[in-house]
């Protein structure tokens, strides 16, 4: 399993492995904001953790369909499927290793684009939390996206589709933390459902993506 | 014609909205099982004249 | 003789046949009687005005809204368990009819917003649920048109059916947390059998509930038809093809 996780995590890292495009897409879409919406500060802010949340979300959409396609071109997948490790442990591993590549630099770097939009002092703290606890869950459930569209050709605009509506009830809660976060209001209640919804995706959805790919396979 | 009042537009474009959708719908599946039909009778008659 | 038994394309289409015509002529008089008493026979709300004529469409198409992606459920779950490609047909056929309820609820819902909320839309709990579903939808009849082998497609959306289910209702749970309503309570709340319709607008809404429902039936019956034929004419080429 480490293996996978070392291997999953070398090849994300190679160039063209799209490691710091989900990065550089984050930063252009903060940046393109105040563009669409005008460049008071007192606005910004108010939207600032609305649109930290949807700019993390989407930049974790875009690396989606590289998440399995590549195994599935060069057949690592079969091999997997086949393999003594379970296919849920494989596919929990490949979400891990998304996560890592992808959900935690875009924690990381939340707060940095926050000073661009402004946000509020006390808000910080907020973000990076609802990030780090949301984040995982858009990873698992990218994850299940990726494996229903891994046999398709020109996948890509059918994952989002399939994915976005699925991302609904996570960025609802997290942008309600890091909002509340900002305001200065209570935001234990959101967070703690939040927490929930990561925590049931990991421990579910892994088995509805590993036979969604044994069948997808077959 | 029943007196509609002031909103006798929104009344009556709610109708006409919902029996076009519905309309569509139900000429679009006619449309496709017509063709099914036909496609499967010229199915099994290439079928027949194979054997 | 159980319902399995129509788990057969053929006995299935058998009866399909002999009850659609009642079907359809049961949807038609009682969709027609109901909307045209609604709309005729039926008094002007004190405070709505004449707009409380929308209710006619507008709760019997959101009622099938919900009603197809439930009937998709289940059928999703026979073919995952039993493998019934009927089944799996089905829930295929349903999908657009699903779709076209949601529109039809929300833009009688729109229209009807306008005139008594002051606004065509508000990002209340219950439509923003619907535009939910309404995008569960398109993905998944999307994911059927995507795949090509039909079994592999129908398991996908099957299990796709029933994850989008899960977050369905998560999303509405979620939904309601977010924002509090202006959308009233239900008109028939099933739970607690009572209503909150008065008697003079509720049996005209019963009948069109009932025609839309009959309708969806008719529909769905009709539709699968068309798959099952579909998918024998690909079944009677691909053979011809291998030279039998």
């Amino acid at each position: 399993m480490t293996a996978l996780l070392i291997r999953d995590l070398r090849l994300a890292m190679r160039a063209g492995g799209g490691f710091g495009l989900a990065l550089a897409f984050f930063l252009i879409v903060v940046v393109l904001i105040p563009f669409s919406v005008g460049p008071e500060a007192s606005l910004l802010s108010v939207i600032a953790p609305g649109v930290l949340w949807l700019g993390a979300l989407l930049s974790c959409l875009l690396s989606l369909d590289r998440l399995l396609a590549i195994d599935f071109e060069d057949g690592t997948l079969d091999v997997l499927a086949t393999a003594p490790l379970p296919l849920e442990a494989a596919l929990s591993i490949k979400a891990l290793a998304h996560w890592l590549t992808t959900g935690l630099p875009l924690v990381l770097a939340a707060p940095v684009l926050g000073v661009l939009l402004n946000l509020p002092g006390q808000g910080y703290l907020w973000l990076v939390a609802s990030l780090a606890l949301g984040t995982p869950a858009l990873s698992v459930i990218g994850t299940f996206g990726a494996a229903l569209t891994v046999g398709i050709k020109r996948g890509g605009l059918l994952l989002s589709l399939l994915v976005l509506p699925l991302y609904i009830p996570t960025l609802i809660f997290g942008a309600e933390v890091a909002r509340r976060g900002a305001q200065g209001t209570d935001a234990t209640t959101p967070l703690l459902m939040l927490a929930g919804i990561t925590l049931a995706t990991i421990a579910l959805l892994p088995f509805a993506s590993a036979s969604v790919l044994r069948r997808g396979l077959r | 014609m029943p007196e509609l009042g002031k909103y006798a537009v929104e009344v009556l474009s709610a109708y006409a909205a919902s029996l076009a959708l519905l309309a569509v719908l139900i000429l679009l599946t006619l449309r496709r099982g017509r063709a099914a039909r036909a496609d499967l009778r010229r199915a099994e008659a290439e079928g027949n004249s194979d054997a | 003789m159980s319902i399995w038994t129509y788990a057969n394309p053929v006995k299935f289409l058998a009866l399909s046949t002999r009850v659609q015509p009642w079907l359809w002529a049961a949807a038609s008089i009682a969709i027609g009687v109901g909307l045209v008493w609604g709309f005729f026979g039926t008094p002007d709300d004190f405070r709505q005005g004449s707009t409380v004529k929308i209710i006619y469409l507008h709760v019997p198409s959101a009622l099938m809204a919900i009603n197809a992606w439930f009937m998709m459920l289940v059928t999703s779950l026979i073919w995952l368990i039993r493998r019934h490609h009927v089944s799996a047909l089905a829930a295929k056929a349903a999908a657009p009819v699903g779709v076209v309820m949601t529109l039809i609820a929300l833009v009688t819902g729109a229209i009807w917003g306008q005139p008594m909320w002051g606004t065509w839309w508000a990002w209340d709990p219950r439509l923003t649920s619907f535009l939910i579903l309404f995008l569960f939808y398109l993905g998944y009849i999307a994911l059927w048109e995507a795949i090509e082998d039909p079994d592999t497609a129908a398991d996908l959306t099957s299990i796709l059916c029933l994850v989008g289910s899960v977050f369905a209702v998560l999303s509405r749970y979620a939904v309601q947390f977010w924002n509090q309503g202006l959308h009233q309570g239900t008109s028939v709340p099933v739970a607690t059998g009572g209503r909150t319709v008065a008697d003079v607008f509720w049996y005209p809404l019963l009948l069109s509930m009932i025609g839309f429902a009959l309708l969806f039936v008719a529909l769905v019956f009709y539709r699968t038809g068309t798959e099952i034929r579909i998918r024998r004419a690909a079944a009677l080429r691909a053979r011809a093809g291998r030279g039998l």
